[in-house]
């Protein structure tokens, strides 16, 4: 069966759909920051990418990085990309991962011209990548080309009572018609895990996921100093009424709803290779780590919940917030794009919240700007796999 | 009638309030989502919104169950209508 819903929206280069048309200036390593903003002023229509790593970085744990930095540049909400680093050779590498999906960009490094020279030639080069994406025209896209992933943060029990199962509504409906949806938070499906293991769609994804999970527990169990409490659950978690890790992963699980099987596991940032379905991703539950990797992928959209009010947001991918806490959705409605608090007065039920949660997605790809867009949330962070050499 | 407590399964030994302001002797009434059943139950203790309220006698060393699953061991004994949180529910992880 397919949609007949459509969205409005670029066709890149390489055949994904993005839903934003940003003109990225991509900084390679910390020290590139300052240069990559002195572009982004200069350039209206530019938008700098500042993150905190990329030096003396190696291994697996610079991979990692690479894989966040050239992820993020081919997302098809990026139309174009200049990249800025330090030095020649890994400016490069950023720039002939991002040139793969086919878009315009280019690179510069800064060590023998400094920060003024540098920030001028691709002041100039921006201007003409800005002047010829804003000339794109957005076309008629089926919905099921537009990759959406997933994620909860500063949850609460209404979370795992409503907004998560909004979300799963969501997630029941769109993965039949053929759509890419992703969900992650390693550390987050503990004491459900078991449960969750049961959701993949082979034996071989089933050993895949518990794998990943006996990783990240083992990680958390060698580094832990107490139970976790206020760490995960979070102080807030707490507050909201959310008492322990198992509690809080059976209400994160309701997010991929009832009948969606995943058909792979993916390493951190890794895009999927088997076409449309429901993806798990190994990532931290720290909403601007998740949600930096799942952007990494290729994921255009984001849907994330909220109970107690986390005010994530990304520098490229909108992400709609969604609460089911009535108190939040008052005191935090700046925050708020969806409210699903009537999922618990009965005044909703779940069909329709799922319904409005996707007629929301069709209006945020289409262009509408989400909360968390016209409040300047850009969180870009990364994550680290161990100390630097 | 909108409910002030909201249960997931019939399992369950917790309810979750839904309403702000639930005061110790308000009767409540509650909904059991998985089989749309209605009940009521008076609770002891002020619960805020969000926050659980046990559903039936809970001794020490019982097993918390929401969402029909384990979610940690009861840690200090609580009696049906009293709030359940971090003060007498632990982890059984990390």
């Amino acid at each position: 069966m397919t949609t007949e819903r459509t969205i409005k929206a670029y066709r890149r280069e390489n055949g994904r759909v993005g839903i934003r048309n940003h003109v990225i200036i991509l900084p390679v390593d910390d020290i590139s920051n300052a240069c990559a903003e002195k572009v982004a002023n200069n350039i209206v229509g530019t938008l700098a990418l500042p993150h905190a790593y990329g030096r003396l970085q190696f291994g697996a744990d610079l991979e990692l990085t690479f894989d966040t930095l050239i992820g993020t540049g081919a997302n098809p909400n990026v139309a174009a990309a200049i990249v800025i680093g330090i030095e020649p050779k890994w400016t490069q590498r950023v720039v002939d991962g991002i040139a793969a999906a086919g878009k315009p960009v280019a690179g510069y490094s800064i060590e023998e011209h400094g920060d003024l020279e540098t920030a001028a030639v691709a002041g100039r080069r921006a201007q003409e990548f800005v002047q010829w994406a804003t000339e794109l025209q957005r076309q008629e896209v089926p919905l099921q080309d537009l990759w959406i992933a997933a994620k909860c943060g500063e949850s609460d029990t209404t979370s795992g009572l409503a907004s998560n199962p909004t979300v799963g509504n969501l997630m029941d409906k769109l993965e039949p018609e053929g759509s890419y949806l992703c969900f992650g938070e390693t550390s987050e499906l503990t004491g459900a895990e078991m449960v969750c293991a049961d959701r993949a769609a082979t034996p071989e994804v089933r050993q895949k996921f518990i794998d990943t999970w006996n990783r990240y527990n083992d990680m958390i169990e060698r580094h832990k100093t107490s139970d976790l409490s206020d760490s995960q659950p979070t102080a807030g978690n707490i507050a909201g009424g959310l008492t322990t890790i198992e509690e809080k992963a059976f209400g994160n699980l309701q997010k991929i709803g009832k009948r969606s099987k995943y058909i792979d596991v993916l390493e951190p940032a890794q895009a999927p290779t088997k076409g449309p379905g429901l993806y798990f991703m190994d990532t931290s539950s720290a909403a601007a780590e998740c949600n930096t990797l799942q952007a990494a992928a290729g994921f255009a959209l984001h849907v994330f919940t909220t109970g107690q009010g986390n005010i994530i947001g990304h520098p490229i991918m909108p992400v709609i917030k969604v609460t089911a806490n009535p108190k939040t959705a008052r005191l935090m409605a700046d925050h708020v794009d969806l409210d699903v608090s009537g999922l618990l007065s009965g005044d909703m039920v779940l069909d329709e919240a799922g319904d409005a949660l996707i007629d929301m997605v069709v209006r945020t790809a289409n262009g509408r700007s989400t909360a968390a867009e016209t409040l300047g949330h850009r969180e870009f962070i990364f994550t680290k796999l161990y100390q630097s050499a | 009638m909108k409910p002030d407590i909201v249960i997931h399964d019939t399992a369950d030994s917790v309810g979750v309030a839904v309403v702000e302001g639930i005061e110790a002797g308000q009767e409540l009434s509650v909904w059991i989502m998985d089989t749309n059943e209605t009940k009521s139950i008076v609770a002891k203790d002020a619960i805020p919104l969000g926050h659980k309220i046990a559903m039936v006698d809970l001794a020490e060393g019982d097993t918390l169950i929401k969402y029909a699953y384990d979610i940690g061991k009861v840690v200090e004994a609580c009696g049906e209508g009293h709030h359940v949180h971090v003060h007498n529910v632990k982890t059984k992880k990390w």
